[in-house]
């Protein structure tokens, strides 16, 4: 037991992991991934299964001015990230605001579209299978727009204060990995719930 | 070493106020003392499901029995199912993941403490909303109390219409709780294997319970992403009359079927893959041998986790599938069979022709091998779809489920518990009571479910409060329910085994097994800081490579 130290301690060159709050941000996104699967399979489902109306070709237009704006968010996360990486503070900050900005119209949008559906079209979530999946689709998802725009906001919070400095590149990363996974998901319910 | 880390420990401050200490669990992020917490919580938790348990048995060992009502037998059986698999084996498997790997690993703690801590607490508190429901279930009612739907809870029966007041609700609640909690700590357990890996610990050298609970980590990461997306659904309908479940406006109850059991079988492997994380350290530690086929031992279990992803349906096949469904999860099934039976092998390997200590962790062991190798046996007679018609809902699957996971995971949990006790405790196990805990359970074991399969064959239904006599099930079930009574025993004698060791146990030291991984370089119980200095490995047996510096395991690997 005594030569334990000398054999557990040598130096070995050149050992790296990947970053913890990457790899913990990608294992969410995985099981972000389960929840949101069930919620598209239920969807896709039960499309014309509905046995009463309103169906959806009825009642729901493309959300194509949203969309737009909440794909542009992940580019401009991205410009954020790369800004700071870079150590240029007042580029990070103008990124992130315009990421929150775009990520509000799109919540907007979507709150607008929720209140012509309910009191034009009289469609909640119970009036039929169709309600139902769609509201808790979209509104899962506009849930965790919600939860990200509130994350960026404590961000951008700081960095107002100072706080955020260019060391802290990796961890503003780990936050838009998530809004990346928040706008890809968005993609797949654009595609199942306004095309299919 | 050991002494290094002892003499850098500070002395123990001999009596502080309870409220302190409380105070320090309460707010701790150790992942010791956060492992120790899980460890504890399940314990409670299979106490009450034993309790369970005894109550159903009492029920049933005698026709016409009239312990119990129907109502309180639903009852009974509901949350003895739900009370084991979420809040007992769950947690129980947690808690050593959390307490072990970082020490195997060589780390200071895991990657996100805080979020550890939280973790626990949701798992925690799950716990309490479902047992609440003894309480709260009733609600403004006036109609039910504790959950009572079975523990997959099938749609239509959990609806608003036939499950009147809270008890669901509860259930529900308490599953996309804990289950949130079970994402956060499986979150962890991946991000401190990929991240926390001291120097020289590559994939390849990474003690097999590391790898295997990585595995099992993974798996929860999909697996309850689905459970938590089908509580939410059942919560939509109960509360804002969504219609996933309700049949009458053209909703499904059969994708609830599938939802769940999308999470329902592998959650068997999730709980199933630590006890072989159990077995493939603790067999080769008492056979004086390094593991036989530690590469083909980490590819079976990746292979376990993906088939087991694919086998859902084979709860459902008497639902009634098209033909090639069935056929596919069949094939599925009868898959699983080849990785598991490959694990088998590898432990009999490492077995064969070593230096056999038959202490109480390696008897639990080998009773985890014989028996396992029956659960899945019988599990594959289960997975053909023709035996299957035949046998599903009856007590045949009943004592399938139960080999499984009596006789493969809670023997090598009790492994493991003799094992690592030393290491969190600082004192050995009683071995004579160890003894005893062993053959009384065997004993109980062996008597309820080896005799289980009979009354299943002969046509008895599960989940029946009482039988009519004369059907020939009579005998069989005396038996079983004899047995229960030797299992609570044995269980009796395993807590009071771990109080009066705890109190006036033998001391261990650091390394009372004469072990080959981490844990046992540190003192018992390890310091906070885990190790003084950041060990480095070469080889997959760090402490053999320290003990025999003259024949390294690096050389061979």
């Amino acid at each position: 037991m005594s030569a334990t130290p000398s054999s557990l301690s040598q130096a070995t060159v050149d050992w790296r992991l990947p970053y913890r709050g990457r790899v913990g941000m990608l294992c969410l996104i995985a099981a972000e991934t389960g929840i949101f699967s069930i919620f598209v399979v239920a969807y896709l489902f039960y499309i014309g299964k509905s046995v009463t109306g309103p169906m959806p070709k009825d009642v729901l237009e493309l959300p194509i001015f949203i969309s737009v704006c909440l794909l542009s968010s992940s580019l401009t996360v991205h410009l954020a990230v790369k800004s700071l990486a870079r150590g240029r503070l007042a580029g990070f900050q103008v990124w992130w605001f315009a990421t929150i900005v775009l990520g509000l119209i799109f919540l907007v949008g979507t709150a607008r579209e929720w209140h012509r559906l309910i009191y034009e079209k009289g469609l909640t979530i119970s009036t039929n299978l169709f309600g139902t999946t769609y509201y808790s689709l979209v509104g899962l998802h506009a849930s965790h727009v919600t939860i990200g725009l509130v994350a960026l906001s404590i961000v951008m919070t700081f960095a107002l204060l100072g706080k955020v400095k260019p060391e802290h590149a990796e961890r503003a990363e780990v936050l838009s990995l998530y809004w990346h996974f928040v706008d890809v998901v968005w993609v797949v319910v654009f595609t199942v719930v306004y095309i299919a | 070493m050991a002494s290094d880390a002892i003499a850098l420990t500070p002395a123990r401050v001999a009596s502080r106020p309870v409220v302190e200490v409380l105070h320090d669990w309460l707010i701790t992020v150790d992942h010791k003392k956060l492992g120790l917490m899980y460890i504890g919580y399940a314990l409670v938790f299979l106490m009450i499901g034993g309790m369970e348990a005894t109550i159903i048995r009492i029920q049933l060992m005698v026709p016409h029995n009239t312990f119990v009502s129907p109502e309180t037998f639903n009852r009974m059986f509901t949350m003895h199912g739900t009370t084991m698999i979420f809040f007992m084996a769950m947690p129980v498997m947690f808690g050593f993941a959390n307490y072990l790997v970082p020490l195997m690993i060589g780390a200071r703690d895991m990657a996100f403490p805080r979020l550890n801590a939280w973790s626990f607490w949701m798992t925690a508190f799950g716990g309490l909303l479902l047992y609440f429901s003894f309480l709260g279930g009733t609600g403004l009612y006036g109609a039910g109390s504790a959950p009572d739907v079975g523990w997959f809870a099938y749609a239509p029966l959990t609806s608003r219409a036939f499950s009147v007041g809270h008890s669901t609700d509860y259930w529900t609640l308490a599953l996309l709780v804990s289950g949130f909690g079970s994402i956060g700590t499986s979150i962890n357990i991946v991000a401190t294997i990929v991240s926390m890996r001291c120097p020289g610990m590559t994939l390849d050298k990474m003690p097999l319970l590391v790898w295997m609970n990585g595995v099992m980590a993974s798996m929860v990461l999909f697996a309850l992403g689905p459970l938590s997306a089908a509580q939410i659904m059942l919560l939509i309908d109960r509360y804002l009359g969504g219609h996933f479940f309700d049949t009458q406006a053209g909703g499904s109850a059969v994708l609830w079927m599938h939802f769940f059991w999308i999470f329902g079988h592998p959650e068997v492997y999730i709980l199933v893959i630590p006890a072989f994380a159990f077995v493939s350290e603790i067999v080769p530690v008492f056979s004086r041998k390094a593991i036989f086929g530690y590469p083909v031992m980490v590819a079976a279990t990746v292979a376990i986790g993906f088939v087991s992803f694919s086998v859902w349906a084979h709860h459902m096949f008497t639902v009634g599938m098209p033909s090639y469904g069935n056929a596919f999860f069949v094939l599925t099934t009868m898959l699983v069979a080849i990785p598991t039976g490959i694990k088998i092998f590898n432990w009999i390997g490492t077995m064969w022709g070593g230096k056999l200590r038959f202490a109480t962790p390696m008897l639990f062991c080998i009773g985890f091998l014989f028996q396992f190798l029956i659960a899945g046996l019988t599990g594959i007679m289960l997975g053909a779809a023709p035996f299957n018609w035949q046998l599903s809902n009856s007590y045949f699957v009943v004592a399938h489920f139960h080999y499984v996971i009596v006789g493969g995971i809670i023997f090598a949990l009790f492994g493991a518990f003799y094992y690592w006790y030393p290491k969190m405790t600082g004192r050995i196990l009683n071995e004579t009571l160890g003894k005893w805990h062993f053959w009384l359970f065997v004993t109980g074991f062996h008597l309820t479910f080896d005799f289980m399969h009979v009354p299943g064959l002969l046509g008895m239904p599960r989940r029946i409060y009482t039988y009519e006599p004369g059907r020939g099930w009579e005998t069989w079930n005396l038996v079983v329910s004899i047995g229960a009574l030797f299992q609570a025993a044995a269980i009796l004698v395993f807590v009071y085994n771990l109080i009066a060791s705890y109190l006036s146990g033998r001391e261990a030291g650091s390394d009372p097994w004469d072990g080959w991984t981490l844990e046992w370089s540190t003192s018992s119980p390890p310091p906070d800081y885990n190790f003084a200095v950041v060990p480095t490995v070469r080889s997959r047996r760090p402490l053999w490579d320290s003990k025999h510096p003259e024949d390294p395991d690096w050389k061979y690997e």
